[in-house]
């Protein structure tokens, strides 16, 4: 009996052990980041001997990259193309979701299976004809533009499908008895009930859109109209050995989304892994 | 008898607006379908057929030349390489991220010390841009001032060097993954029945025979939906491979994925009909992938 303890506490401290190396691992990149942030360029470009710690920790690259690089624009557009698209698709999703999952309607099953096909095909096949409609309708670098490919959702509709069909039958019966018409039944007593799904397609929704970076970089080219994301990618090539002040606009570009997820943590992994692995 | 017709008409009419609800509800979300996905394919492939016109002149017919460029060995576009760096960056990405995932999964769906923590330090690379990911792997990277080279104490040229960048951009891929399949893997664990394990340990088998006669056969259906979804998302390598390798990469050649030359060609170069010939290929190939896949599923995956 004693070795048998002895040895299960030999596997933990080896579980552990492999697990406080993964994390460490998981963990540099971010913190690299975080320590170059606040380092000046000849810290972070010093190899003998190699900086570790900034030697003060000063916001003075925040500030400049804030200045220069329009962060106020990128955190305002990002998260105005974030809000509208989450509207829209858990809108849009949990309308369609209903009638595909609780209503008898013709053509159900054509237009479920169109649902399914668009969920098959990657996504790089809608840009040039999307990119061509925004450009036509003059929508270049506008929020617009950024909500555009984003206003429905296969995978949303899909979701919310399966939402409404783990609901008990005898519902909308009872509803009905009451005298509600489907419109009501819908929104009064269906809809409150699939909010961990809607929550779910939200979170997937705002993270996609904020992880994002061919479509942005493509309809808001301007410094002024694009995302956090692609303003990344433009700043990168413009100087691309500031160390400090890439690695501080990665931060600010990072924080607000990790910092939610800090605090949401269940909901956001709850709303990412339904996902299907579309992120 | 009036009496029986009288609740059969109700019914009907009980229908007919059930069907107009239902009809009224999926609209929205149909027209978009149409209008942002259906009619977009259909124009990529249309447009494949055509020469994008410089400015002021329409677009040219040239039947089957945009394909002839993409898939000649001697055309203009280097679609097969890149399909072959794309495969390679999936062969690093999709088993490496998949089989640690499973190690940790299994680790943390046990009693264990700090397993929130663990969690979720893994699953944050998920929360963060690829863009910022990109640009944090790439200075830790870099040849003289990147930390990786000061810890090992070398002076590789990881994205650089054409013989390593690809496995350099496949390891910023399993970093950034390798938490989202941990997620999947433990709530797949956790439906297999605890029977299972208590009447094991009853017959005295061990944890590591558990593993791979109870666990990986019945964790076979969620291995499976992340392989497929893996292997499809590993195909669509973007985000990573533009923001590390600059166009004056000597490594970029073998490192450039089909949607990297797909964004190139339709958007740097405005060649939106070779673009819509590169993206229409990938597509008959995802497809083709997903079709073999699903064809495999009977012979290993395992549903109760």
């Amino acid at each position: 009996m004693e070795s048998y303890a002895l040895k299960k506490r030999v596997t933990q401290v080896i579980i552990h052990a492999i697990l406080i190396v993964a994390s460490i691992t998981m963990l540099v990149p971010f913190l690299w980041m975080v320590l170059t942030a606040f380092k000046t360029v000849s810290e972070s470009t010093a190899i003998n001997p190699f900086v570790i710690f900034p030697s003060s920790w000063k916001f003075d690259n925040f500030a400049t990259v804030w200045q220069s690089y329009n962060f106020f624009y990128l955190y305002k557009n990002t998260l105005l193309m974030i809000f509208f698209r989450v509207v829209c698709a858990v809108l849009t999703a949990t309308m369609a979701g209903y009638a595909f999952g609780r209503l008898k309607f013709p053509l159900k099953n054509f237009l479920f299976s169109l649902v399914l096909v668009q969920m098959m095909v990657p996504s790089q096949i809608f840009i040039i004809p999307q990119y061509i409609m925004v450009s036509k309708m003059k929508a270049l670098n506008t929020i617009f533009g950024l909500v555009f490919p984003g206003m429905v959702t296969a995978f949303g509709t899909f979701l919310l499908k399966t939402g409404y069909q783990g609901l008990p039958r005898d519902l909308e019966e009872a509803a009905s008895i009451d005298g509600c018409n489907i419109g009501q039944q819908f929104l009064l007593i269906m809809a409150p009930l699939t909010r961990s799904s809607m929550v779910s397609l939200g979170i997937f929704t705002a993270v996609f859109a904020f992880k994002d970076l061919m479509w942005p970089m493509i309809v808001c080219s301007n410094a002024t109209s694009t995302t956090l994301s692609a303003g990344l990618a433009k700043m990168q090539g413009q100087f691309s050995s500031n160390f400090p002040q890439l690695m501080a606009a990665a931060l600010l570009a990072c924080l607000p989304m990790i910092i939610l997820y800090l605090i949401f943590q269940k909901q956001f992994v709850e709303g990412i892994a339904t996902s299907g692995g579309k992120l | 008898m009036a009496k029986e017709k009288q609740p059969k008409a109700k019914m009907t009419k009980a229908q007919k607006t059930a069907a107009i609800w239902g009809l009224a509800f999926v609209a929205p979300t149909m027209i978009g379908l149409i209008v942002l996905n259906f009619y977009p394919i259909i124009d990529t492939v249309y447009q494949s057929f055509f020469k994008t016109g410089d400015f002021g002149i329409g677009n040219v017919f040239v039947g089957l030349q945009n394909y002839q460029n993409v898939l000649s060995t001697s055309g203009s576009v280097p679609f097969w390489s890149a399909l072959l760096n794309t495969f390679k960056y999936a062969i690093i990405e999709v088993p490496f991220s998949v089989v640690l995932a499973l190690i940790f999964a299994v680790f943390l769906n046990r009693k264990i010390a700090f397993r929130g923590g663990y969690r979720t330090i893994f699953f944050l690379p998920m929360v963060a841009a690829p863009a910022a990911i990109a640009m944090v792997w790439k200075f830790l990277y870099n040849q003289q001032y990147g930390l990786l080279n000061h810890l090992f104490g070398t002076a590789t040229a990881w994205i650089s060097d054409p013989s390593i960048a690809w496995i350099s951009i496949g390891v910023i891929g399993v970093w950034s993954i390798v938490g989202y399949n941990m997620i999947l893997f433990i709530s797949g664990l956790q439906e297999i029945p605890h029977d299972y394990y208590e009447a094991a340990e009853i017959d005295g088998s061990t944890g590591i025979h558990q593993f791979f006669h109870i666990t990986i056969p019945l964790l076979s259906p969620t291995t499976f939906f992340i392989l497929q979804t893996r292997i499809i998302g590993a195909l669509q390598v973007f985000d990573l491979i533009y923001m590390v390798m600059d166009n004056s990469n000597a490594a970029l050649p073998s490192v450039q994925s089909v949607v990297f030359l797909f964004y190139q060609q339709a958007f740097t170069f405005n060649q939106r009909g070779l673009g819509a010939a590169i993206v229409v290929c990938m597509l008959i190939i995802i497809l083709l992938i997903t079709f073999i896949l699903q064809k495999s599923e009977k012979k290993w995956v395992f549903y109760n």
